[in-house]
């Protein structure tokens, strides 16, 4: 068993700082650095890095500071988007709308599934998320008057309050980034607070706490919750991005990815998890441009990072600086 | 003779054909130091997770300031003052010190429920929890996390989360397990310091702590009581003797 | 609702359970001895049934392509465990759940290089083809049948390995302690290959049964592996009988579910409701029986370890 180091939020390294601050920097300074031939398309592409970092943070939140390794993240995300493309196709297509029902309805599924799996431990607990992950794939799939298995086009994207927002690249570009960047101050701010005190207590000794007086089942649901809900915005800008709606969003595979995402970053610090999504996206984009074969390249490359960068992006960049110091 | 603190009837538990706990009553009073010895397997620390509520009795009743908790999970009992120690240092490995000690604190200060605003600069909290670590010994090594203490000083944390509590009952479950002669002595002494101030139910092989300790000692062989009484009663009790103590008394 | 239709899908149902239960027991075994968590585990279903279509083309010989696909894939499997899973098993389950996708991304990939993305399909044994009366009015393929067969007969032959024989003794121990047996002086890492090596087995042979009755493409192994997960997750892992119940549970219900499911609606709502809500209800009412089980018994209905 890997030992990693106290969770970020537990500590107060100037790293913990000094690296979001310059990831989120970088991110806000790309549509300036883009050059104007490729700019939609580098804005298209990160912003969807973007999007799935929202996911991937709320994700950290469960895997990296609460030991809950969720496999049916993708669901939040999937219901999310549903929100966005059933409301569009009964013609509600504004955000002031769409959103609070995005965020609701992943959420409620969070409550009730939560309910559900957090009685569970280990190896159960990643099977049963797994599942409930693939139950909505297959209940996405068979909603004959919303695309069923084919999915459903968004006829435009949200309006916010009546004035067409997120059409321009650019706008909605910093609208994502408005919104990763509240996603990441909120978990920020939630996992050193008392409440993220005692969710990383039950990470650490649950029987511990308990005997001094918690009741950790409730708080793992809080953030279950919390987390989907954030899933759901995410899955919210998704449609918005993509102006599509697939059952494939829900798939165990997709959530598979958002825990890659995660892994890939460096679980427990937030801010991998955005590195993560970046590192998966570009390597999902330059691959796929090499052969469609892709994944026969990046399968070994998941075992190699696993079998040997356990730490992520984030391990490796810290191995760096130490043995340059 | 006011309510006892703690009291135990007929409890009873199994483990496959294995009778641990063979109709255990046991009452403890207030202020009262009671000790509960017997040879490894009697089903002590049996005992203490079935008061504690991780581990469901077949049958019998707890009972809690004469409130019947026997089906009340392991959170609740502590909320309504129930703290221990482990065998097994059982503490936050990768929070400090000072922060395993005031998220115990925490517990009994407000709701926990609080998602915004630094729970590691609540001053309230910090200086309370300060004050257990600085009375147990450990004042220096606050901000340590907890797994690079020595195993000494991890014993001493445990006493310091449940101290922390302000419990209404405190259960130790060998605090002296592993340490060496000094760090017995100095914990001895805090025990010994806090006498008095609320009820103890103390499980020990440390027969020198014991004595030192115990108004009351309560012998459990096979998971039954043998005999329980004064020290000097206990240690005079033939059976009790012939049973446990024998060499012991060397 | 004729009763023969009935009857149809219950033995449809008890079909599917069968190659679940192929597919659970391998593993079940394989998380209750080894405490390895495979996903990859679709990957050997898959590569049975491509396997069997290929030694098939060589052989014209559907026999001679069962026992060649059945070695190939139990070698493959063999070479999967010593490149990358035997490093897996000292890591936690969030290390062998990734790398194990990882392995799902190869090798579906693969499959995809060396034969295409278009199903491929292998023809039922002449003998073996055409469709049986069981009863008045109840035509049944015989090669379901013999799936069935096969299946049940597997099925005894692994209860009475694990029951009475040496090696089985040891997988049951192992499934409740493995330390424990190892500490015993038992070469854990030869038990270990065994009970790999069975459970690919299972998988493969799982693989060439539904190839003549089922599309052979890319990425038929990951939807059986979730039930798959379901199964052992409700029968408790590391218990082969808790595989076999579960897996019967599972197939019936889905298989019952998705046939009766608007028809089931129709008595309570309109014909157009129950269409649109009946399919959607009916994949979502193992999970929901998952969901139902864990609730009352959160590791499972026979957990090996107990509770």
């Amino acid at each position: 068993m890997v030992a990693l180091p106290a969770p970020a939020a537990q500590r107060s390294a100037p790293a913990d700082v000094i690296a979001p601050a310059l990831i989120f920097v970088a991110l806000a300074a790309v549509p300036l650095v883009a050059s104007v031939g490729a700019q939609t398309y580098v804005l298209d592409l990160v912003s969807r890095i973007m999007i799935f970092a929202i996911a991937a943070v709320a994700l950290d939140v469960l895997i990296g500071y609460g030991g809950l390794i969720s496999f049916g993240h993708a669901a939040f995300v999937g219901l999310g988007a549903y929100a966005v493309g059933i409301l569009s196709a009964h013609g509600f297509g504004d955000a002031l709308i769409a959103l609070p029902v995005a965020l609701a309805a992943s959420a409620l599924f969070a409550l009730a599934t939560g309910a559900v799996c957090l009685r569970t431990h280990g190896v159960y607990f990643i099977m049963i998320t797994l599942a409930f992950s693939q139950m909505m794939f297959f209940t996405a799939a068979s909603l004959a008057p919303y695309g069923g298995d084919d999915g459903l086009t968004v006829r435009a994207r949200s309006t916010i309050a009546g004035f067409a927002l997120m059409r321009d690249a650019l706008s909605f570009y910093y609208i994502v980034f408005a919104c990763l960047l509240a996603t990441y101050l909120l978990c920020r701010a939630l996992l050193g607070s008392r409440f993220g005190r005692v969710f990383c207590g039950g990470r650490e000794n649950p029987i511990r706490m308990a005997s001094i007086g918690y009741d950790v089942f409730r708080y793992q649901l809080v953030a279950y919750v919390i987390a989907g809900a954030i899933g759901g915005l995410s899955g919210f800008l998704l449609a918005n991005a993509v102006e599509f709606v697939s059952p494939a969003y829900m798939s165990w595979q997709r959530s598979g990815e958002l825990v890659i995402m995660v892994l890939l970053g460096g679980m427990g610090t937030l801010y991998g998890a955005v590195m993560g999504a970046a590192a998966f996206v570009l390597a999902e984009e330059w691959l796929s441009g090499l052969t469609e074969h892709w994944k026969m390249i990046f399968g070994p490359l998941l075992v190699l990072v696993v079998l040997f960068a356990r730490g992520g992006l984030v391990g490796l960049a810290a191995r760096l600086v130490r043995s340059k110091a | 003779m006011s309510e006892p603190v703690l009291r135990i009837e007929a409890l009873c538990k199994h483990f496959g054909g294995l009778l641990v706990t063979d109709s255990v009553t046991l009452a403890i009073n207030p202020g009262e130091l009671h000790a509960v010895i017997g040879p490894n397997g009697a089903g002590k620390t049996t005992l203490i997770n079935q008061i504690s509520g991780l581990i469901r009795p077949d049958a019998g009743r707890i009972e809690l300031g004469g409130r019947d908790v026997t089906a009340l999970p392991t959170h609740a009992r502590a909320a309504l003052g129930v703290a221990r120690s482990f065998q097994i240092t059982s503490v936050l490995p990768r929070f400090s010190a000072l922060q395993n000690v005031a998220l115990a604190v925490q517990a009994r200060s407000g709701s926990s429920f609080r998602f915004f605003g630094r729970a590691d600069h609540e001053r309230a909290l910090n200086e309370e929890a300060e004050a257990v670590l600085a009375e147990v010994g450990l004042g220096a090594r606050a901000h340590v996390p907890a797994l690079a203490l020595s195993h000494g000083e991890k014993r001493v944390l445990e006493l310091a989360i449940a101290l922390a509590m302000r419990p209404k009952l405190l259960l130790l479950d060998e605090p002296m397990a592993g340490i060496g002669r000094d760090e017995t002595e100095r914990l001895i002494a805090v025990l010994r310091a806090l006498k008095g101030r609320f009820p103890v139910l103390l499980v020990e092989h440390d027969m020198t702590a014991v004595f030192a300790l115990a108004d009351r000692i309560s012998v459990l062989i096979y998971g039954r009581i043998l005999a329980s009484g004064a020290p000097d009663v206990v240690r005079a009790d033939p059976a009790v003797i012939a049973a446990y103590l024998g060499d012991e008394m060397e | 609702m004729p009763i023969t239709l009935l009857i149809v899908q219950i033995l449809n149902g008890l079909q599917l359970g069968v190659i679940l239960f192929l597919i659970a027991a391998g593993l079940t075994l394989v998380f209750g001895v080894m405490n390895f968590v495979n996903l990859a585990h679709g990957v050997q279903y898959m590569l049975g049934a491509y396997l069997a279509v290929m030694f098939y083309g060589l052989t014209e010989n559907f026999a001679a392509a069962l026992v060649l696909a059945l070695a190939m894939a139990l070698l493959l499997g063999l070479a999967l465990e010593f490149a990358v899973f035997r490093h897996l098993y000292d890591r936690d389950h969030l290390d062998q759940v990734i790398a194990t996708l990882g392995v799902i991304l190869f090798v579906n990939q693969g499959v995809k290089f060396l034969w295409g993305a278009a199903p491929l399909s292998l023809p039922i044994p002449d003998i073996l083809s055409g469709s049986v009366v069981l009863m008045p009015g109840l035509l049944y393929p015989v090669w379901r049948l013999v799936v069935i067969l096969a299946g049940l007969l597997v099925a005894a032959l692994l209860f009475i390995l694990v029951a009475y024989t040496r090696v089985g003794m040891l997988v049951r121990a192992g499934a409740t302690n493995a330390p424990m047996v190892s500490a015993l002086g038992v070469n854990i890492r030869r038990l270990f290959m065994i009970v790999f090596g069975f459970g690919t087995m299972l998988a493969g042979f799982a693989g060439v049964m539904v190839a003549p009755i089922l599309s052979v493409e890319p990425g038929m192994g990951d939807s059986i592996l979730i039930l798959a997960f379901v199964v052992i997750v409700i029968g408790g892992i590391g218990s082969i009988r808790g595989a076999f119940l579960g897996a019967l549970l599972i197939g019936l219900v889905d298989t019952l579910g998705r046939s009766f499911s608007v028809d089931l609606l129709r008595l309570v709502l309109d014909p157009s409701a129950a269409r649109t809500v009946g399919p959607a209800l009916a994949s979502m009412l193992i999970y929901l029986l998952m969901a139902l089980v864990l609730f009352i018994r959160p590791a499972g209905l026979f957990p090996a370890q107990g509770r």
